[in-house]
C-alpha cells in the first residue's frame, strides 16, 4: 500500500521532471530536470527491489554523464532563441517516435507480447538477498560473452572518440614530462674550475 | 564503550505508537548529525594549530575554552558567520545560487547513513553499500558546480569547471581502488568488509592492498578539494574558486561539506583499510581482554590518523599545477589500480593473504 502510494508519487515527479527537461528554456535546467529524472527512476527501481540497477544508475549518469554534460552546456553560449525557432518542424517525427514508444509499451504491458510472459514472471520470481550478486553471477556465466563483447565495443568507441577529436596544433607549449624527469644534472648545469681571486 | 543500548531503550519509552520507529531512528540521525558537525568544528581547530605548528606559529590561541587557549576559535567563527549578511549577486540565478549549498552539504552527511561505527552500530545495513558511498560520493560536485555557475562570475565558473574535470577524473581511480578491496572481501556491504579483515593489524587491507590504500587516499584528497588539489578553490588564481560570492552561512555550508567529506573519506578509508572497528590488539592478547574487543572507540582513534594525514599534506606539498593533476590521475593512478587488480587476481589464485579460506 505505502510502496504503491510512493510509487504514484515519483512516478508523478518523473512525469513533471520529463516535461520539465523539454520545455525549460534555460538547457542548465534541463539537465538539472533530467539528473531528477534518473534519481527519480533509480527511486522507482529501488521500490522493485532492484538495488543494484537503481545505485549503479545514479552513480554512472547522475555522477558522471550528467556531470560532463552539465559541463558542456555550462560551457556553449547557446541562443535559445534561435534553438526554438526551428522546434515546430520537428513535431510530426518526435510524433512517430513517442507513438511507437507507447504502442511499444502497450504490447509489452497490457498485452504482454514481444516478452511480455518473461516479464508477467519477472514480479513474482522471489529475488535472492543480494541482487548484486545474481546479476554477477549471470553476467559472468551465462552471459560471459556479450558483456565482453559489450565492453569490447565501448572499449573501441571512447578510443575512437579521442582519435578522432584529438588535434595537435603548432607551436603549442606542451611540456614533455617524461623528458623533466629523465634529465641530469649534467644537461642544466655546467660545473667550470676557475682560479679563486687572490687576496690583497 | 560507545552504546545505543541505553539512549534507544530510553527514548523507546518516551515515544510510543505506529510512528516510534521512524521517529526514533530521526532522533538518532540528529544526534550522529550533531556529534559529525562538533568533530567538524574542532577539525577547523586542529587543522589551524597543526598547521600552525608545522609551520613554527601558534594557531589560534585567543578565545580561550575550558582554559585552553584558542579551543572556542571554531564557535567564535560560526557565530562570526551567523551574524553576517548573506549576499545574492543581482545577476545570479537565484534558485540555484540558494539551492547549491545545501546539494554540497546533503551528500556529505548522508554518506554516513551506511557507515558502521561499532559492531552493533550502523543505520542502513544494506547490501550494495559501497556502491551507495561511491554514488553519493560523485553527488557532492553538483553543489559545487552550480555554486560557480549560477553565481553568474567568472572566477566562480573556472572553479567550477575545474572541480567538475578533476572530480570525474579522480572517481575513476577511487572506484579502481574500492573494486580491489571489494575482491578482498567478496562482498558490498560495509559491515561484510569490516569483519572480513578480522584477525590483528596484518590481516587488515593496508597491508595486502597498500597501493590501493594510498590511491584512495590521494583520490580522496582530490575528491574534497584539498590541497594540493585544491585548483577549484585556487586563492592564488582564482580568488576562493566556486564560492567567491557566497558570505555568512551559506559559505560556511561549503565549508561544513569540505570538512565533514574530509572526515568522511578519513573514516572510509579505515573502514576499508585499516579494520574499521576491529581492535589492533585482536590475536596479540586473549579475546576476553578490554583491549582486543572491537568497537566505536578503535574506529574514532583510528580515523584521527587519515585525519591528521589530511592536514599535514596540506602543509606540506605547493598546489599541483592542472595539467599535473589530470596527469596523476590518468596516467599514474588507475594505471596502479589496474595492475594491483591483476596482483590480487594472481594472490587469490595462490591463495595468499585475505584470500587464503577461498
Amino acid at each position: 500500500m505505502f510502496a504503491t502510494i510512493l510509487f504514484y508519487v515519483f512516478g508523478t515527479v518523473l512525469i513533471g521532471a520529463a516535461l520539465g527537461v523539454v520545455l525549460a528554456r534555460n538547457p542548465v535546467h534541463s539537465a538539472l530536470l533530467l539528473v531528477l529524472c534518473f534519481f527519480d527512476s533509480a527511486v522507482i527501481w529501488l521500490l522493485l527491489d532492484a538495488e543494484f540497477l537503481a545505485i549503479t544508475l545514479v552513480l554512472v549518469y547522475v555522477g558522471a554523464v550528467m556531470v560532463l554534460f552539465l559541463f558542456v552546456v555550462m560551457m556553449l553560449d547557446v541562443n535559445i532563441e534561435e534553438l526554438r525557432r526551428g522546434l515546430a518542424s520537428y513535431w510530426p517525427l518526435a510524433v512517430a517516435v513517442a507513438g511507437f514508444v507507447i504502442f511499444a509499451m502497450i504490447n509489452v504491458i497490457v498485452l504482454r507480447k514481444l516478452g511480455g510472459a518473461a516479464l508477467a514472471d519477472a514480479t513474482s520470481v522471489a529475488l535472492p538477498a543480494s541482487n548484486t550478486r545474481a546479476l554477477g553471477t549471470v553476467l559472468f556465466t551465462r552471459y560471459a560473452y556479450p558483456a565482453q563483447l559489450a565492453a569490447a565495443v565501448l572499449l573501441v568507441a571512447s578510443v575512437a572518440a579521442i582519435v578522432l577529436t584529438l588535434r595537435s596544433r603548432k607551436g603549442r607549449k606542451h611540456l614533455d614530462v617524461a623528458a623533466q624527469v629523465a634529465v641530469r644534472p649534467q644537461d642544466r648545469l655546467r660545473m667550470i674550475k676557475m682560479p679563486g681571486e687572490k687576496r690583497t | 564503550m560507545w552504546q545505543w543500548a541505553p539512549i534507544r531503550d530510553w527514548l523507546s519509552q518516551l515515544i510510543t505508537g505506529y510512528w516510534a520507529n521512524p521517529l526514533l531512528t530521526a532522533v538518532q540521525v540528529l544526534i550522529t548529525m550533531i556529534c559529525i558537525i562538533l568533530v567538524m568544528a574542532f577539525y577547523t581547530l586542529a587543522e589551524r594549530k597543526v598547521i600552525g605548528w608545522i609551520q613554527s606559529r601558534r594557531g589560534p590561541n585567543r578565545v580561550d575554552l575550558l582554559g585552553i587557549p584558542g579551543a572556542a576559535q571554531p564557535f567564535a567563527d560560526v557565530f562570526k558567520l551567523i551574524f553576517k549578511e548573506i549576499i545574492v549577486p543581482t545577476d545570479a540565478n537565484q534558485f540555484l545560487f540558494r539551492l547549491a549549498p545545501f546539494l554540497a552539504l546533503i551528500p556529505a552527511l548522508a554518506l554516513w547513513a551506511v557507515i558502521p561505527f561499532s559492531p552493533e552500530h550502523v543505520f542502513a545495513n544494506v547490501d550494495a553499500g559501497l556502491l551507495y558511498l561511491l554514488a553519493m560520493t560523485s553527488m557532492g560536485v553538483y553543489g559545487i558546480i552550480l555554486a560557480g555557475w549560477a553565481a553568474n562570475s567568472k572566477y566562480a565558473f573556472l572553479g567550477a569547471m575545474r572541480s567538475a574535470a578533476q572530480i570525474v577524473a579522480y572517481e575513476i581511480a577511487m572506484g579502481f581502488a574500492l573494486v580491489g578491496v571489494l575482491m578482498a572481501a567478496r562482498s558490498l556491504n560495509i559491515g561484510e568488509i569490516v569483519r572480513s579483515q578480522s584477525g590483528g593489524p596484518l590481516s587488515w587491507y593496508w597491508f595486502w592492498l597498500m597501493p590501493l590504500m594510498f590511491v584512495y587516499f590521494i583520490a580522496g584528497l582530490a575528491e574534497t578539494n584539498r590541497a594540493p588539489f585544491d585548483v577549484a578553490e585556487g586563492e592564488s588564481e582564482i580568488v576562493a574558486g566556486f564560492h567567491v560570492d557566497y558570505s555568512g552561512m551559506a559559505f560556511a555550508l561549503f565549508f561544513i561539506a569540505e570538512y565533514v567529506n574530509m572526515i568522511t573519506v578519513s573514516a572510509l578509508t579505515v573502514i576499508f583499510f585499516l579494520g574499521g572497528w576491529l581492535s589492533p590488539f585482536q590475536g596479540y592478547l586473549p579475546d576476553d581482554n578490554l583491549l582486543a574487543q572491537p568497537g566505536f572507540f578503535w574506529f574514532g582513534l583510528k580515523t584521527l590518523l587519515p585525519m591528521f594525514t589530511f592536514l599535514w599534506v596540506r602543509a606540506t606539498f605547493p598546489r599541483y599545477r592542472y595539467d599535473q593533476i589530470m596527469r596523476l590521475g590518468w596516467k599514474a593512478l588507475i594505471p596502479v589500480t589496474l595492475v594491483w587488480l591483476l596482483a590480487e587476481g594472481l594472490m587469490a589464485w595462490f591463495k595468499v593473504g585475505p584470500w587464503k579460506h577461498l
